[in-house]
């Protein structure tokens, strides 16, 4: 309607006039592609990345199985720290002090040491309890086997990294599920629902909106901390395998560029499936449309169009609107 | 069996800590009656409501639906509360409609309506989907039946609500401000499809401030302040020639 002249017959054309200049800015950007372009072509010389030695071990197959070994272990302890955290999440919203207290005290511990040292400590299993006993308290074990023997590096690796984490998930899945409004809950019980049903169809799909961009983050930043199950030690991961192949062949550098290639190849992957999946999550929500029908504001636009003949250059309103009837509009 | 009343509270108290909110309420509602409670905010209209499905627990008092105390068990003069399994079962017969309307934002209005008689009664869903298209085209939202809430306007959102509820085949239904967080043109819409539901008999109990609604369609009205039932009676009666000052001295300010 702004774009109608009086006679209503011809459009505005759009303005022209000399775009507004930002010398500094495109200075700027000019610089920092020239000091990109120097350090590209400079690293593509320089001897020290040795880029022939990266080319032979990108794809030899101990790297490929230490990276398929990093994969296993971030799967395994996140898939541990999910379950584990939504526990912990419940527990802290328990009406049960006892309960709710040990969850904090799991979070206080776990939280507040470093991995690194936890790590340490889960590789020390088989010396502070030198057996599994199973039986009962104080009575002769029924089958007793060693700690060592029992748990190996990679059961400990993933056991020491998921543990960890299930403190971090369980802070965000508690935030998560504080995020539903409480007439969710209300509404759902009304229903008839019981609390698992709730939970599972109501409160948790609508809380992995929030769940999901910081349960991303933590699934790439544990795909890189596998990096520090060297203290329990487990040497068979990416970093450690390229590090003891370098401590061989004195090509540190260019095992380093080969690790790093490899965490970017699988972090941009998990990048992409986050993607996707805050999208599915969205639904609703979002400010996607249903599809193939108009919404409500141009199907009441539509009616008064085809009902009214707009009015235009005679001093009216351009647009009448009848007097609305919500009433006849959905029946 | 027809003649028992399908609301019985007797005495019925509630109290958050040492704030009493509701002060010995007693009353009845009749099948098929529908009654409208009206008061100031504060005055414990909500709460009551709340108490009738179990959303709240009552302090003192009996309050029972088509003659089943509600949410306690009673075996050798002794009350037991009820295990959630048995109040959810309590739950499925009392339909209720909220003020914020508290649609599932993450699914159509179609599984809106169609969620609970799958999950919480089993049915299969091929009859589920008819019954529930049946009723959004009775609440006149057939067309919308694909959108999510967040697309449809308040009132439209309202009549899903009333939708899901009926869903489950209630009977009675608790309405809780229904039409109190709508525009004003959008208020109608819902208030005309409760007063159909009305005609075709169902039992209501209507907290609400529209007092044309109370006049034209309820069958009683109580006026509520302060936790008591101050007045209650015939909505016309009521309305036009209130007895209490409390009751005058609100009304003055409504209608």
């Amino acid at each position: 309607m702004t774009n109608t002249t009086a006679t209503g017959v011809k459009t505005e054309p759009g303005i022209k006039a000399i775009r507004l200049r930002h010398p500094w800015r495109n200075t700027f950007a000019v610089v920092l592609l020239l000091i990109v372009a120097l350090f590209i072509a400079d690293a593509a010389m320089r001897p020290a990345y040795n880029w022939p030695a990266v080319g032979k071990y990108l794809f030899d197959q101990r790297i490929s199985q230490a990276a398929f070994i990093t994969l296993q272990l971030t799967v395994y302890s996140m898939v541990i720290a999910i379950i584990l955290g939504v526990t912990l999440a419940i527990m802290r919203l328990s009406p049960n002090t006892v309960v709710s207290s040990i969850a904090w005290v799991y979070l206080w511990i776990f939280r507040g040491t470093p991995v690194y040292v936890q790590l340490a400590f889960w590789g020390l299993i088989g010396t502070i309890y030198q057996t599994i006993d199973i039986g009962l308290p104080f009575t002769e074990p029924w089958v007793s086997f060693p700690t060592r023997v029992a748990l190996s590096a990679f059961i400990l690796a993933i056991v020491g990294l998921a543990l960890n984490e299930a403190a971090y998930m369980a802070e965000i899945v508690r935030a998560g599920l504080l995020s539903v409004d409480s007439g969710q809950e209300e509404a759902a019980t009304a229903l008839g629902m019981s609390w698992f049903q709730t939970m599972v169809r109501v409160i948790v799909p609508q809380s992995m909106r929030v769940i999901i961009p910081p349960a991303g983050n933590e699934v790439i930043s544990m795909l890189k901390t596998t990096s520090l199950v060297t203290a329990i030690p487990f040497t068979l991961e990416l970093y450690t395998r390229s590090r003891d192949i370098a401590a061989v062949t004195f090509e540190t550098v260019p095992m380093l560029i080969v690790a790093s290639i490899w965490y970017l190849f699988f972090t941009s992957i998990l990048m992409v499936g986050q993607y996707f999946l805050e999208k599915r999550f969205a639904r609703g929500i979002g400010d996607r449309r249903p599809d193939k029908k108009a919404d409500d504001a141009t199907a009441s636009i539509t009616g008064t169009m085809t009902g009214v003949t707009p009015v235009v250059g005679s001093g009216q309103p351009t647009v009448v609107l009848p007097p609305t009837d919500p009433h006849k509009e959905d029946r | 069996m027809l003649d028992t009343p399908m609301v019985v509270a007797d005495r019925v108290s509630k109290s958050f800590g040492s704030n009493e909110v509701l002060k010995s309420i007693s009353l009845e509602v009749k099948r098929g009656e529908v009654m409208c409670l009206v008061g100031p905010s504060g005055s414990g209209k909500s709460t009551f409501l709340r108490c009738i499905n179990h959303l709240e627990v009552v302090s003192s008092g009996r309050l029972s639906v088509d003659g089943e105390l509600i949410g306690y068990r009673e075996a050798n003069h002794k009350l037991y509360e009820m295990r959630p399994k048995e109040a959810a079962r309590q739950r499925r017969d009392i339909g209720m409609v909220f003020q914020r309307f508290n649609l599932f934002p993450h699914m159509t209005a179609l599984q809106n309506v169609m969620e609970a008689p799958i999950r919480v009664k089993g049915l299969s869903r091929a009859g589920v989907e008819a019954n529930a298209r049946a009723l959004l085209a009775r609440v006149g939202l057939a067309e919308r039946a694909d959108y999510y809430p967040a697309h449809l306007s308040g009132g439209q959102q309202q009549r899903v609500a009333i939708a899901r509820a009926l869903a489950m085949e209630p009977k009675l239904m608790l309405f809780d401000e229904p039409t109190s967080a709508l525009d004003p043109e959008l208020v109608g819409e819902v208030l005309d499809v409760m007063q159909v539901l009305a005609r075709d008999g169902m039992t209501m109990i209507v907290v609400t401030h529209e007092m044309g609604f109370a006049r034209e369609v309820a069958d009683s009205l109580v006026f509520m302040d302060g936790g008591v039932v101050v007045e209650s009676g015939v909505p016309t009666e009521v309305l036009a020639n209130p007895q209490h000052h409390r009751t005058q001295a609100f009304l003055s300010k409504v209608l």
